[in-house]
């Protein structure tokens, strides 16, 4: 229970300073809707392109805003020293940091949303499978956040979290499949696609609401949450090592 | 969680080295329940290492830690409720009120929403903060941080208390208060283990004192019993004008029982096994055409202690502890 209260606080006082932060909401709405638009112009098709790039501005959406807010955040606490009060407290280190990425995990899921209800307004979103499509961008937001994570972690400057971020976000937006098709890759670069999570999230999102998933969905899902896995744990290691020496 | 233990703090043998450098080498001491335990060093000597593998922010490459008995080696976690730290810098979140601060202190401990809010109240009257409970911790003054950041501290009631350097960049008026508060909560039966570069406030407010030097602990002992020896030595400080060359030797020659430091600026500091024959030292003075302004006895210190332990001269120490931004 004392865990939880220590959880609860620690997630809306994080919400509160900085997700519900004027500059980061209006990050959160104009980031995907300005992909949103930049692509569907580029498509020079109509508005029933539109589910075609859904899937990828939603892993854009979703890979910025919980990559750059989380990597950020903890780094700027890192660096005032406020986040050793944090590691002082007597809560477990993995209650500790989930509490610190769900504010993350929210918000890039809510970004995620954003351009869903932008095509809403456009186009017929009836044929989406919202069993399929909810939990993968939920997933998508928690690999991410600890992809986020694992940044924080390896820095010590917010600049260097934002340049490492970088690092990994642009060729995934390349490499995953969120616009360019993995089979029109060239073939040397398409093992370094499969170790990379967004491209399950991708595969998800596609067959959810193009129905032309790659990959059968269960593995999808298997491997993204393995990844999620992963991302924490070695996160954490990293925590254990560097920040408690 | 009382384990029923003798000692509040219990370090057996803790060593921790950064790459090849030791930072605490190997040093061993017990705090007892509700004393007030110092830990002095000059700067980089081990102090701030120690307090955080105490507190769980460092893991010791050798030795153990217990705190009220719970083992804080293996175990940080559990020790941790045990515990209320107050680091040298104050780490709270500018972007919070000094309500909303405490508040979320007492929240990383479990405390629930009535019993955080009702001791945050309570602490931000005890510490005169009450007025500017509402205010944002980034418009609070250096030593209204600091007062905070102890208020923080102790939200949760913890029966042993690290404060790290509390009075180190505060004001003379905000280090005094300061000092009270600590008092006050030894008095109210709090372990307090505290770390500061101030060897006078330490020697005012605390039971016990370890000197460590270079990560080794060189003295431990009661203040008492540091400063009797000194008591048993004389020493006197003699400021003059206009002290001709050579002076000190001839006092050398003059005294053979005492000894003579030029301190300068025309100050002179003599000592000696037995009292200092001040009307003839005067004289001796004044017929080599000094002009003495001012003679006086100095109380022993346990500044006087540490110079002689650490062979660290308290001027350089007091240099440090200005550069690091000092005024208390």
């Amino acid at each position: 229970m004392k865990g939880w209260i220590a959880f609860w606080n620690i997630l809306l006082k994080d919400v509160r300073s900085y997700y519900l932060k004027p500059p980061n909401i209006s990050w959160g709405l104009l980031f995907p809707l300005a992909w949103t638009a930049m692509f569907f112009i580029r498509s020079g098709l109509g508005f029933e392109s539109i589910p075609a790039i859904l899937p990828g501005v939603m892993g854009i959406s979703v890979l910025f805003g919980t990559t750059s807010m989380l990597s950020v955040t903890v780094t700027f606490e890192k660096k005032g020293r406020s986040f050793e009060r944090l590691l002082l407290a007597p809560i477990p280190l993995e209650v500790l940091m989930l509490a610190k990425t769900s504010g993350a995990i929210l918000f890039g899921t809510a970004n995620a949303f954003v351009p869903v209800v932008i095509a809403a307004f456009l186009t017929d979103l009836s044929g989406v499978d919202w069993a399929i499509l909810t939990p993968a961008v939920v997933l998508i937001a928690v690999s991410s956040t600890f992809l986020g994570l694992f940044i924080a972690v390896a820095v010590k400057e917010v600049f260097e979290a934002q340049t490492f971020s970088n690092f990994f976000r642009f060729p995934m937006i390349f490499l995953c499949g969120l616009f360019i098709p993995l089979d029109r890759l060239p073939v040397f670069l398409r093992p370094l696609s499969y170790v990379l999570p967004l491209t399950y999230g991708a595969d998800l999102m596609q067959g959810a609401v193009n129905h032309a998933a790659r990959l059968p969905l269960f593995l999808d899902f298997a491997l993204l949450a393995l990844f999620c896995l992963g991302l924490f744990l070695a996160s954490l290691r990293n925590i254990r090592r560097k920040w408690i020496l | 969680m009382d384990t029923g233990a003798a000692q509040a703090i219990e370090a057996r043998g803790l060593s921790k080295r950064f790459d090849a450098v030791p930072a605490v080498d190997g040093i061993s001491f017990t705090v007892r329940r509700g004393e007030l335990f110092g830990f002095l060093g000059p700067n980089g000597a081990g102090k701030t290492t120690t307090i955080n593998l105490l507190t769980g922010l460092a893991r010791p490459d050798a030795g153990t830690i217990g705190i009220n008995g719970v083992d804080c080696s293996t175990d940080p976690k559990a020790a941790q409720h045990l515990i209320g730290v107050v680091p040298d810098e104050s780490n709270l979140y500018p972007e919070l009120t000094g309500f909303e601060n405490l508040c979320f202190c007492g929240a990383l401990y479990g405390m629930r929403k009535n019993e955080r809010r009702a001791r945050a109240g309570e602490l931000l009257g005890v510490f005169g903060l009450a007025d500017a409970a509402d205010r944002k911790f980034a418009g609070y003054s250096r030593g209204m941080k600091r007062r905070l950041a102890i208020a923080a501290g102790i939200i949760h009631e913890p029966p042993i208390l690290f404060l790290d350097e509390p009075t180190t960049g505060i004001d003379v008026a905000g280090a005094r208060q300061i000092r009270r508060l600590i008092a006050d909560l030894h008095e109210s039966g709090t372990t307090v283990f505290l770390t500061t570069h101030y060897i006078e406030e330490a020697e005012r407010l605390c039971d016990r004192v370890a000197f460590i030097v270079a990560g080794r602990i060189v003295g431990i002992d009661t203040v008492e019993r540091f400063i009797q020896p000194e008591r048993d030595r004389h020493v006197m400080q003699v400021s003059c004008l206009n002290v001709p060359d050579g002076t000190l030797r001839e006092l050398a020659e003059g005294f053979p029982d005492s000894r003579f430091q030029d301190l300068s600026g025309g100050v002179i500091r003599v000592e000696a096994d037995s009292a200092v024959p001040v009307g003839s030292l005067v004289r001796f003075l004044e017929e080599r055409g000094a002009e003495v302004t001012e003679a006086r006895r100095m109380r022993p210190s346990l500044e006087d202690v540490f110079v002689r332990i650490t062979g660290i001269e308290a001027a350089a120490l007091r240099r440090e502890k200005e550069k690091k931004g000092g005024g208390a």
